[in-house]
């Protein structure tokens, strides 16, 4: 075996856990994981060698032949789309020498497509190598690739002051920050957090921080908005030789960027929110998963972790008591399925991101089957505030089922996009005036995994867990958009997101995709619609995972929300064949075989 | 603990810890079922054993009982069209020629489509192109019958290494289950008849063995899937 694998293996003490790691690791080494590598892989792991490409295949950015010695990854999302993204891919294309999915003649550069990369309020935007370029135009593009070819490293494009990686002004200079709203609960500067985890741990035990954080009705961020509190409950009460903390920093949800912002402007909230975690369940290992496409954040969180190890707040015996908690990262490698915990925690294992089967949950059986913790970053961050200033502070603002504040992602026909921090309570309209949308028609919250609303109708509505439940992703889009098109975009986002293990997403999806595709074109009929409803029930119901159960969302919400525009495209059967028969289509294989002989014939 | 549910409105008494489909069964209910293994780690990756409990779709085999639960197999008209819809979705997924399929009449997934009254599917048939793996000495892989249940994947491993023989490629619509040649030239023959039976569909094909029994008394044919579930008789 080579030593250079050898060496990798060795650092990870051959613990084939650690596979994520090791294939990260040989492949920034050696540009791709080549059938050797994962055969030497293989062997030192005692696996074999499909299965180490099992892994290494589910994730967009694993590389398993060169593409390049740098790789381009254009982001594709509606709000890209909206931003001037045909241009840049054009620009791309003409810069680089080659169409996407391959390479330049020459080797250097790879070019590939994205989904979203965190980065929706300042697109068109690319990952190169570790790091991005936001708000790219066709002369921005040129410019780079330029550069890239007289031999400069991304960073040193990204970077040209040379700022050291571990510091903010590096993230700084890489991408903005757009953070729009004063602090109420996120984002408060100059905290002391050593005195405050200090005051928590002489004056509360455990099972205090976990009525606490209870007291305060401090919901889970990332989504199903969980009880935290409760969350910690079962955790302490479950059995297990360890238990494990995981922050959920996969943010793959298209149009959310605010836990990108909360790791770069508030890291040590999360750490600290990690930290009264684990106190509160009895843990003491901490994973924050964190996203490929975050990269460039790494190194500077990794030195908020070496801080607090300084500080004595992250270690063996913190700050002086029988308390021992410290924390790694973990690199994701492209796939928004990851975010589920479960996924996220197969992953963690070393292993393609399947989410599990439920029960058992991850409090009782996580990581490495012992009791887990998956918390999202803001959840965290919250947690953190909440030791510090108390629950009745914190369950004060909002309102009665949702208490504190909400960050929102704002993305799209608005003419402040960035970071908001609202109360719960707030309505669609306030958030509307606040960003300055001029003409918003449609507005998708959470995500493609959300919900589909209408200014017109929806706008009293509030945002708090029992109306809008909010993930923190908001994408405005105003009367000239297309929503079909962005309907469709999102149903194709779900298939190339599907993990594949299951029937009705993995064949499912495919087929509500192509309805949208068939209503698009202007040969779909009243069947069409009522079979998307059927099938998507069948998907919402049937699938495995929270990806094939929101998958139909933007399809049904939108016919809902906006029915004209989808009766508007319907046709009616004329004669005997079906409208989405296309006879041209139909013909045209025989067309090119026609041509084809007549070719050889001459 | 002995505990009290209903299946269908009957009311029926269970052991906790017992899954749904087991439940089910022990009690004269046939639930479809395609990747679950009696005695084996649930898979959950077919969805055709989903059914109501308390107005929730749930997967049966993923389910444990639960005291009080109410569980929907036959009476609910949408969740056994659900059913339905997923056998045949798996039908329009891949390409399914019975007629000159090795596995014909012990087909798991043939067998399904007659208990769920599939004539044809709803979805459009999608003709994917998918590629034969012939490169074992012992068994080929006709993906274009792969349903993607994971058996093999989970439940065949290397004898003497414990290496994965079967693993999956990709992720999503692109996904397929993947070979190891080397670690299949070496399983036993009764490995390999293992493997090849435990593959629901006419997927993992067993090189010496071909179209054995002939029609009319193939395994479907004699006794079908429900008679065999409900015996306890079926793998
Ligand atoms: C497909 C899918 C993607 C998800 N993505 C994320 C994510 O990016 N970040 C996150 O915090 N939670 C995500 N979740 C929710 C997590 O499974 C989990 O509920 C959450 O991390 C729990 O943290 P919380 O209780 O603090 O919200 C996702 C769920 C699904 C089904
Ligand atoms: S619903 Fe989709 S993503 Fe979730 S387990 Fe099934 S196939 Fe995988
Ligand atoms: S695998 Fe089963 S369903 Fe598919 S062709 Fe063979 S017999 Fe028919
Ligand atoms: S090869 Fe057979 S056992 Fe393996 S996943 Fe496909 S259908 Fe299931
Ligand atoms: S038998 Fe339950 S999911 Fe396959």
């Amino acid at each position: 075996m080579s030593n250079e694998i050898q060496s990798i293996v060795d650092r990870y003490d051959s613990d084939r856990t650690r596979l994520m790691d090791m294939l990260w690791d040989v492949q920034k080494q050696q540009g791709h994981i080549s059938d050797k590598a994962q055969a030497q892989l293989a062997q030192a792991l005692n696996m074999s060698s499909d299965d180490v490409s099992e892994t290494l295949t589910f994730y967009h950015f694993f590389l398993n032949k060169s593409f390049g010695k740098h790789q381009v990854y254009l982001c594709n999302t509606v709000i890209a789309k909206m931003n001037g993204y045909h241009d840049v891919r054009k620009a791309l294309e003409q810069e680089i020498g080659c169409s996407f999915n391959s390479v330049d003649d020459s080797g250097v550069i790879g070019l590939g497509d994205a989904n979203c990369i965190g980065l929706s309020d300042q697109e068109p935007a690319m990952m190169v190598d570790d790091v991005v370029f936001t708000r790219l135009t066709p002369a921005k593009v040129k410019e780079i690739i330029s550069q890239l070819r007289q031999g400069k490293s991304p960073e040193e494009i990204a970077n040209p002051g040379a700022i050291a990686n571990t510091e903010l002004a590096y993230v700084e200079a890489i991408v903005d920050a757009n953070l729009r709203t004063d602090s109420i609960v996120l984002f408060k500067p100059n905290r002391d957090y050593k005195a405050i985890l200090q005051t928590c741990l002489d004056n509360y035990i455990p099972e205090e921080v976990i009525e606490m954080i209870s007291d305060s009705n401090l919901k889970g961020r990332g989504g199903a908005g969980f009880p935290t509190g409760l969350k910690w409950q079962f955790g302490r009460e479950a059995e297990g030789e360890e238990k494990y903390i995981i922050c959920n920093a996969d943010e793959g949800e298209p149009g959310t960027f605010k836990d990108r912002v909360l790791l770069s402007h508030s890291p040590k909230d999360v750490l600290l929110g990690m930290i009264a975690a684990a106190y509160a369940i009895g843990s003491r290992y901490g994973i924050i998963y964190l996203r490929a496409e975050y990269w460039y954040i790494k190194e500077f969180l990794q030195q908020q972790i070496e801080d607090f190890r300084d500080q004595g707040l992250l270690g063996k015996q913190i700050l002086g008591k029988d308390f021992e908690f410290d924390i790694r990262i973990q690199m994701g490698a492209g796939a928004y399925v990851c975010g589920d915990e479960t996924a996220l925690i197969e992953s963690c294992e070393g292993k393609r991101g399947t989410p599990r089967v439920k029960p058992p949950y991850p409090i009782q059986q996580g990581y490495l089957g012992m009791p887990t913790s998956v918390n999202n970053v803001e959840t965290l961050a919250c947690a953190s505030r909440i030791i510090e200033k108390g629950a009745a502070w914190f369950s004060d603002m909002g309102t009665e089922d949702s208490t504190g504040t909400r960050l929102l992602s704002v993305s799209g026909d608005c003419e402040k996009p960035g970071i908001y921090e609202i109360e719960w309570g707030a309505t669609l309209n306030e958030v509307m005036t606040m960003i300055g949308a001029v003409d918003p028609r449609y507005v998708q919250i959470s995500g493609p995994a959300g919900d589909s609303l209408s200014v017109e109708q929806d706008g009293e509505r509030e945002f708090c867990y029992s109306d809008l439940s909010c993930n923190g992703s908001l994408m405005v889009f105003d009367h000239t958009r297309d929503i079909l098109e962005i309907v469709r975009d999102y149903s194709e986002f779900f298939v190339e997101e599907s993990c594949g293990i299951c029937v009705p997403c993995r064949a499912g999806g495919v087929d509500l995709m192509h309805k949208m595709e068939r209503i698009i074109a202007g040969r779909g009929t009243e069947q069409d619609l009522e079979e998307i409803t059927t099938w998507s029930n069948l998907l919402k119901g049937t699938s495995r995972c929270g990806l094939g159960t929101a998958a139909p969302n933007p399809i049904l919400a939108t016919m809902d929300k906006f029915p004209e525009i989808y009766a508007e495209k319907l046709v009616v059967q004329k004669g005997p064949l079906l409208p989405s028969f296309d006879m041209e289509e139909a013909l045209s294989a025989h067309e090119l075989a026609v041509k084809k002989l007549m070719k050889e014939e001459v | 603990m002995s505990i009290k549910l209903t299946i269908d409105g009957k009311e029926v008494h269970a052991r906790s810890g017992e899954n749904i489909i087991d439940v089910a069964s022990q009690n004269g209910v046939y639930i479809p079922s395609l990747c679950y293994v009696k005695g084996k780690p649930c898979l959950g990756t077919c969805r055709t054993c989903s059914v109501k409990v308390n107005g929730r779709v749930m997967a049966a085999c993923t389910m444990p009982v639960a005291d009080g639960m109410e569980i929907e197999v036959n009476d609910d008209a949408e969740i056994v069209d659900m059913r339905k819809a997923l056998v045949e979705l798996l039908f329009s997924e891949g390409n399914h020629n019975c007629p000159s399929c090795e596995k014909s009449g012990r087909c798991e997934l043939q067998a399904t489509g007659y208990e769920v009254d599939m004539m044809v599917s709803r979805f459009p048939y999608r003709f994917t192109p998918r590629v034969v793996d012939h490169a074992s000495k012992t068994v080929f892989l006709q993906r274009d019958r792969c349903i993607f249940c994971q058996r093999c994947v989970d439940m065949v491993r290397d004898e003497r290494t414990g290496k994965k023989i079967f693993s999956i490629k990709g992720r999503g619509t692109h996904s397929s289950i993947e070979i190891d040649a080397e670690l299949a030239n070496d399983m036993t023959p009764q490995q390999v008849r293992y493997a090849s039976d435990l593959c629901p569909v006419g997927c993992i094909i067993d090189k010496t063995q071909g179209y054995d029994d002939p029609i009319g008394q193939r395994k479907f044919e004699i006794k079908s899937i429900k008679d065999r579930a409900l015996e306890k008789e079926h793998r």
